[in-house]
């Protein structure tokens, strides 16, 4: 009597899976790396590479393995309407998962920006003696890296340089991956792989950007991560986008190679649409932080 | 159950194994929400278990003025972790295990939308606080600054810090993917005829109580990332040199921890929602009101957060807001003590053990929520913040709140998932110990705010020595009465004493629900055919599992 349509009898039962040894092995995996960090942050006597090393090819071995039985059950049609549902909202809750986590670094922006440098520069009915005793020639203005001057003297990066160019790259791409799933469902295999190659090629292309611009950053702005609050956030908010483009240009690489293999169909196919929702993620992301980052 | 095997061969399901593993490779392996909510459920006692063994250093320390036991820097090292693993070791994961155990069956579905992913959440959480608990031996001790690790002062951790930051980060991850699977599974798995407004409550405010853990963990997640990279990476986060601000820290982590500490009492309002129309024979009094209510409190808990820092300097009309949108949650949480009042009167009462409990959660966590209405008054507060009195609030709300409703709801499961009943003689001992050893503990601590003594301090005083003697007396004797309980819960699990599986599919006379249809112990797979929900919340069809088995 279930509210979904079957197409098979086998398949009027939601796919349980065998038990499995993949998600205990990727927890070993990442204990490892994470305490070969911390021995490596603390300068402990643990071998921190050798455990680095091996917790991550560890992870990575596993998360291959892991998706491949996920992308061959789903092909062998194991999975009913309601499993894919089950994909689609735990795709959804996943994605927003991320927004709230880029909230934390955007909040960080908003309340330095407008706040924490006003109150630093003798702003509200608490500050005007503390500046004016301690740090009187500070200037309370955006960017700012404090009355300190931590990090020391910075330019900023100009918007309408790299970050423009990166903007144009990203929204063309979010583009062609629609494109790209256009073409999968009206069953057009080829152009859906050229569309898709057009995206990783604009995904990397950004990627090049971006570390272009944080070397000039660093050699010729003085803008580091430790310029003060300024550097700080600038850094994290970019570099927290800038690995998730990575990871999602991964994701886009390997459901190429999907396509390739012949997987996926015009009418079923949530692999390819989970990784297309992660990067206009992405991309709004990005057009977030062009607003309040690198503009304003 | 022989039926468990039945249908293999009949689908072809090759890969559907059924039956569990042997040995310790079940547990490793295990995809099944029973196998995975019984790990939760151990792995949170566990946890009590060792953070009460913490909370008894810190009261036998607090027994007399003066230093006795520990020196204060490991009595800081004591209250951090403390804190630490009953949050995220005992509380959360034992409503974790609840979820598991019971949504699958309370909205008729065969397991949690994501199995594998279940099996990672939970075995993140033994690695991760095997790895906390650890940093007790590292150079520098444990970390000390207080659960809300506070820059500047959490940024002088030892070689501990980085481990606290990482295993603050799996244990996000781990309720991450938790909440996600718990999130889908009841929006898209419910059993036909199982409509959003006929969920029992508990799937209602777990519901609800994933949905805050998906939006607040990775705010955490950030906040714990700031602290890393400016204690390793220079950034200027919270070093006010540098344009920061360590008060921006509060904000981000209360931001998490408001929601955070309503995370650790929804669940409980849906398991005495669930017990008390069960012992008063009586539906819920109320229904969309309490649905409503969670909700509300829900959204309010996002803008309340500040009035953890009413001493911290923020503006006025900061102070104002966050007073008054505090206060404003004490109306749909009087809406629901009101309705559980309401369910129980000119009901067939019965007092079974989780009824004693349930009915002791009404009474005590009111108390709770009453000194949370004196602390929400900005002006009271800065009498009474960091003082004994917050230390009193916190543990009416966790304690005879969180704690009696886990064990509420243990007792008034455990028929179910055991097929054993536990013995009610020594179930009415444990509850009335708990009842009197946790007031004993908790009740003098509000006097000793109001008189001043500061929290998470090692010595006092001497004239608080009389109320922290008592105190401390209350503390060991409800450890000590806990052993009551274990033995209660592991004698059904292994059927010691000659205990039998004899127990309905009802169990409880008055119990409703389709956990309730299927046998005591509940069979390794629920539901696979799902069952057809009536109006009354029960399967159309008579014994759904009889109907599963063809
Ligand atoms: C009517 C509902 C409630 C109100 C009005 C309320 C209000 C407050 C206020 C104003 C504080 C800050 C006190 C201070 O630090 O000076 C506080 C602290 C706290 N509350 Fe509540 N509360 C309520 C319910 C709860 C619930 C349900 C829980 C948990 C289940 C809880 C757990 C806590 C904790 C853990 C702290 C202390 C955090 C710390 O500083 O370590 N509260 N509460
Ligand atoms: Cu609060």
């Amino acid at each position: 009597m279930a509210s979904d349509a079957h197409a098979t009898p086998n398949l009027s039962r939601y796919f349980v899976p065998a038990p499995s040894v993949w998600p205990f092995g990727l927890t070993v995996a990442l204990i490892l790396t994470v305490y070969g960090v911390s021995g490596y942050l603390e300068d402990r006597a643990i071998p921190t590479t050798a455990l680095i090393t091996a917790g991550v090819a560890l992870a990575l071995f596993i998360i291959f393995s892991w998706f491949r039985g996920v992308a061959l059950e789903s092909e062998r049609g194991l999975y009913n309407d309601m499993v894919s549902r089950t994909y689609r909202w735990g795709m959804s809750w996943f994605i927003f998962s991320e927004v709230m986590f880029f909230a934390a670094f955007f909040g960080a922006l908003f309340y330095a920006r407008t706040l924490a440098i006003g109150w630093l520069g003798g702003e509200g009915e608490k500050g005007i003696i503390t500046n004016s005793v301690l740090w009187p020639h500070f200037d309370p203005s955006w960017p700012s890296n404090g009355p300190g001057h931590v990090g020391g003297t910075f330019e900023t990066v100009s918007p309408w340089k790299l970050p423009l160019v990166n903007t144009c790259l990203l929204l063309t791409s979010s583009v062609t991956i629609t494109m790209a799933h256009h073409a999968l469902k009206a069953a057009h295999r080829r152009a859906c792989v050229l569309w898709m190659l057009a995206t990783i090629a604009l995904g990397s292309t950004f990627l090049y950007c971006q570390a272009t611009e944080y070397m000039e950053a660093y050699k010729e702005l003085n803008l580091t991560l430790g310029s003060g609050v300024y550097g700080s956030t600038f850094f994290m908010l970019t570099g927290f986008h800038g690995l998730h483009v990575t990871l999602g240009t991964i994701m886009m690489i390997s459901i190429t190679g999907r396509l390739l293999f012949g997987h996926f169909k015009p009418e079923s196919h949530f692999g390819f649409e989970g990784v297309a929702w992660y990067w206009h993620f992405v991309d709004v992301v990005w057009v977030g932080l062009f607003i309040f980052v690198y503009i304003l | 159950m022989a039926h468990e095997h039945a249908h293999d061969d009949a689908h072809g399901h090759d890969d559907h194994a059924h039956g569990p593993d042997k040995g310790i490779m079940r547990w490793i392996k295990t995809t099944n929400h029973k196998d995975l909510g019984t790990l939760y459920l151990f792995f949170s006692f566990t946890m009590f278990f060792i953070g009460g063994l913490m909370s008894l250093v810190i009261r036998a320390e607090l027994f007399q003025p003066g230093l006795q036991f520990v020196d204060p820097e490991l009595f800081n090292q004591f209250t951090t972790m403390h804190a630490l693993v009953m949050i995220f070791g005992g509380v959360m994961p034992g409503f974790v295990g609840l979820a598991n155990w019971m949504v699958p069956m309370m909205i008729g579905c065969s397991d949690l939308a994501l199995p594998r992913v279940n099996n990672w959440g939970f075995w993140l959480l033994p690695f991760a606080f095997t790895m906390l608990l650890s940093t007790f031996f590292l150079p520098g001790g444990a970390p000390a600054g207080g659960w809300t690790i506070y820059p500047p002062l959490v940024l002088q951790t030892g070689n501990s810090f980085p481990i606290l930051i990482f295993a603050i980060h799996l244990m996000g991850i781990s309720s991450i993917t938790g909440a996600i699977n718990i999130v889908v599974t009841i929006l898209n798995m419910r059993a036909p005829g199982m409509t959003l407004l006929k969920m029992p409550l508990f799937v209602w405010t777990w519901l609800i109580t994933a949905y805050l853990l998906i939006a607040v963990m990775p705010v955490l997640a950030g906040a714990v990332t700031m602290l890393l990279t400016d204690k390793y990476f220079g950034t200027s986060f919270f070093n006010a040199a540098g344009g920061g601000d360590p008060v921006m820290f509060e904000h981000i982590f209360w931001f998490f921890g408001h929601p955070e500490v309503y995370i650790m009492i929804l669940p409980a309002f849906g398991i005495i929602s669930s017990i008390i129309p069960t012992f008063a024979r009586k539906p819920l009094f109320g229904y969309a009101s309490m649905v409503y209510a969670v909700a509300s409190i829900a959204f309010l808990s996002f803008i309340v957060w500040a009035h953890h820092m009413f001493t911290v300097g923020i503006p006025l009309a900061g102070e104002l807001f966050f007073m008054f949108s505090t206060m404003l949650i004490a109306v749909p949480t009087g809406v629901k003590v009101f309705n559980w009042i309401a369910t129980m009167w000119g009901g067939s009462m019965t007092y079974e053990t989780p009824m004693l409990f349930a009915i002791a959660f009404v009474f005590l966590f009111s108390i709770g929520g009453f000194s949370g209405l004196s602390l929400a008054l900005a002006p009271v507060d800065f009498q009474y913040h960091n003082t004994y009195f917050v230390v009193a609030h916190f543990h009416y709300v966790l304690v005879p709140g969180a704690v009696f409703s886990i064990i509420a709801a243990i007792y008034y499961w455990i028929p179910k998932w055991t097929g054993r009943m536990y013995n009610e003689t020594a179930g009415k001992w444990h509850f009335w110990l708990s009842s009197i050893f946790i007031n004993v503990t908790f009740f003098p601590q509000h006097f000793l705010g109001l008189a001043g003594m500061p929290r998470r301090i090692p010595d006092y005083a001497v004239q608080f020595t009389d109320f922290n003697m008592v105190s401390t007396v209350g503390a060991f004797g409800f450890f000590v009465s806990q052993f009551i309980f274990i033995f209660n819960v592991l004698a059904c699990c292994y059927g010691w004493f000659g205990r039998t599986r004899n127990v309905s599919n009802q169990v409880w006379e008055g119990a409703t629900g389709l956990e309730w249809s299927v046998p005591s112990p509940a069979p390794y797979h629920t539901f696979e055919d799902q069952p057809l929900v009536g109006d009354d919340g029960m399967p159309v069809h008579g014994d759904a599992v009889a109907a599963a088995a063809h």
